[in-house]
């Protein structure tokens, strides 16, 4: 009986609720606080400002939450991202860049305009590696019946050094001008990111919600035993969402090495995974496995994102903005905590009784 | 008595798998590189892995709980920064070093109680921690800031001749982790504290039904991580002599890989805290064979030190499914 349950309650229990609301706070923090935060503006024919910002700067970290709810929505947690994100940017950048090996890169072989490899190559490989490590990643968790934790946890030590094992432990440089409109082109005055997150999340969404395999991966989080014995190959599902996290991390990857121009294998996505998985938890899903929304982590992803550009426009030095971070990932433990929804379920209800029976 | 020696092995295997691993490889440095053979350089892993050992001995204690500390590095470098910021205004260390433990303590008791009470995932709690506590330090200082201070400079220059080496020696601070493991197995194997920490890492449940104060013992453990946390970090800005938001990074990686190495088993209820030692001393034998090979570079670390935790768990879970049956 759905037209029972009072609006209210039904927009209260429904997952993007809390994220919007969080995201409204901080919108309406900003409106007060620093107004310019919404301009935008039309430079050389796209557009421009903070909220444009927002959207290209949290497409990364997008794209890994994208990935990460499917597999913590198994009940599995991915901590690798950020050394794929790492590694695929690093395979992207040494496959375009001339000089390898031992080779020093001098300037008169980066100042031309040229590439090593074609670029759909590039691309792919790029791909390929993260694919591979997503791949590696649910091999153990799902072949090798190894905690997901522990199992990502060896490509999150190894990851970063496999990177630098690629780049020669060189910081690459990219100066080939096509591998840059990953990060910073414009289609329509809309950054291409925003184009990419768009298209991997439609991707995501027919797979998980016009297939059964989503069904499949909230019965794998919820309870993987019953689902094995019903028939579902529990472990080609957990293979699936395992693959499919590095492939969004490879894809991070090479947005994020586009837009920086390069590759620093020791800090290009650090603390992904770390973010990843606060935005899959602003986004509602339980860390435990179970029901998911790709969308909820997505806003989840932009909550971070809106309230790290919003501490930038008050001139919060970047580091010190870690302890900022913090207090968010406070607030919004408390908000989600039991404790605090028993109580505020209890002040709604009440007002709902006083004005006569709900159902 | 043959088959108590099985049993014997089974019981201890990955104990013994990780001494055995560690004589090993560092025989294999030594034949590799003859300058290895030194016992110096044997008490030199001491010196090197010092703050790591402290935290790998918090965090063991953590993981047995099936907790997981994160936050252990961001504490290293706040306590770093902070003690440094106390010193260089001419607190006395008499004062800075009990006011830096006393904050590690305060720290873990915060996120314990987090996880405990709001019964929020310990990963995602730590996970907080670890970012607090790096921006904290980056508040307190944006750059690196020198301790001149006399007591800090006699802790870290004076050297401490070993008994039956010549020339062999190691410093003040390197000594505070042997001391702290000689405390935490009496902790872990000989008081009621160390029995209940290993059943609620067994059964948190059965735990509680039991009558264990699961409560207050789970707490303590992150307190001790804390404290223990707080504990390198003083280690830390002696040894270097400074104090910074950016120090050791990656640390708490370090520390999870030695504990897993060591035997301890991140699903909880199993694992030992002298494993954890020769989890440390094989993380700092690799970086020494870095060092004296020269030619390869520092990331083989990281590397090595993945592929051993993976060896690692492989091993467990060989032992588990033999002592299962």
């Amino acid at each position: 009986m759905k037209n029972n349950i009072p609006l209210l309650k039904r927009v209260r229990e429904n997952r993007l609720f809390w994220p919007l609301v969080a995201l409204a706070l901080i919108f309406i923090f900003d409106a007060i606080f620093a107004p310019g935060f919404f301009k935008i503006g039309i430079v050389e024919g796209h557009l421009f400002g903070n909220l444009i910002d927002v959207f290209n700067n949290a497409a990364p970290l997008m794209l890994v939450s994208l990935g990460m709810t499917l597999v913590i929505a198994t009940g599995g947690v991915d901590l690798s991202v950020g050394a794929v994100i790492a590694i695929s940017a690093a395979m992207g950048t040494v496959l375009i860049n001339p000089a390898l090996g031992n080779e020093l890169i001098t300037n008169d072989i980066l100042a031309a305009n040229t590439t090593n490899t074609p670029l759909w190559l590039v691309v792919m490989a790029d791909l390929g590696a993260g694919v591979l490590c997503g791949f590696w990643n649910g091999l153990l968790v799902s072949r090798g019946k190894i905690s997901p934790m522990v199992a990502t946890l060896i490509l999150m030590v190894a990851g970063r050094g496999i990177a630098q094992l690629i780049t020669n432990g060189q910081i690459m440089t990219v100066y080939y001008t096509p591998y840059w409109w990953f990060g910073n082109g414009f289609i329509w005055g809309l950054p291409v990111s925003i184009y990419i997150v768009v298209v991997v999340f439609l991707l995501a969404w027919v797979l998980v919600r016009k297939t059964s395999i989503g069904l499949f991966i909230e019965s794998v989080g919820i309870n993987p035993k019953s689902t094995y014995y019903s028939g579902i190959s529990e472990k080609n599902i957990k293979l699936f969402a395992y693959t499919f996290c590095g492939f969004c991390g490879a894809i991070a990857g090479l947005i994020l090495s586009s837009y920086i121009h390069g590759c620093d294998a020791n800090n290009i996505g650090l603390n992904y995974e770390l973010d990843a998985i606060f935005a899959v938890v602003i986004g509602g899903t339980l860390m435990s496995g179970g029901r998911f929304s790709l969308l909820a982590s997505v806003v989840g992803a932009l909550i971070i994102w809106t309230f790290t550009i919003t501490m930038y426009t008050f001139g919060v030095p970047a580091n010190a903005l870690l302890a900022g971070r913090a207090v968010l990932v406070l607030v919004v433990i408390l908000l989600y905590s039991d404790y605090t929804r028993r109580i505020l379920n209890k002040i709604v209800e009440q007002k709902g009784l006083r004005h006569g029976p709900t159902n | 008595m043959a088959q108590r020696i099985k049993f014997f092995l089974i019981n201890n295997g990955p104990l013994l798998t990780t001494i055995t691993i560690f004589v090993l490889v560092y025989f294999a440095g030594g034949r590799l590189y003859p300058a290895m053979q030194k016992p110096q350089v044997f008490f030199n892993l001491f010196i090197n892995t010092a703050s790591l050992l402290i935290v790998s001995i918090g965090m063991t204690f953590v993981i047995i709980t099936k907790g997981i500390d994160l936050s252990v590095a961001g504490m290293i470098a706040l306590t770093s920064a902070a003690s440094a910021a106390l010193l260089v205004k001419g607190i006395s260390p008499v004062i800075v070093m009990p006011l830096m433990l006393l904050m590690g303590i305060a720290f873990g008791i915060a996120m314990g109680s987090i996880i405990q009470y709001l019964k929020v995932e310990p990963f995602i709690v730590t996970l907080m921690g670890l970012f607090f506590a790096r921006g904290m330090a980056y508040i307190i200082t944006l750059s690196s800031l020198t301790i001149k201070d006399p007591v800090y400079r006699y802790l870290a220059l004076t050297k401490v001749h070993i008994p039956f080496f010549e020339k062999a020696y190691v410093y003040i601070p390197s000594l505070i982790g042997p001391l702290l493991l000689v405390v935490v197995i009496y902790l872990a194997n000989f008081t009621r504290f160390g029995r209940t920490v290993y059943a609620i890492g067994n059964n948190e449940q059965s735990a509680l039904l039991m009558g264990l104060p699961v409560a207050r013992t789970k707490i303590t453990v992150y307190a001790f991580g804390g404290f223990c946390s707080a504990l390198a970090g003083i280690v830390f800005s002696i040894s270097l002599l400074s104090g910074y938001g950016g120090y050791a990074p990656g640390m708490e990686l370090d520390a999870i890989a030695s504990v897993v190495i060591g035997g301890t088993m991140l699903t909880g209820g199993v694992g030992n805290v002298i494993g954890t030692l020769f989890g440390v001393l094989i993380n700092g034998t690799i970086v020494s064979i870095l060092q004296f090979n020269g030619t390869l570079s520092s990331w083989w670390t990281r590397i090595g030190v993945g592929a051993l935790t993976l060896i690692f768990i492989g091993i467990q879970s060989l032992f588990y499914m033999k002592k299962k049956n």
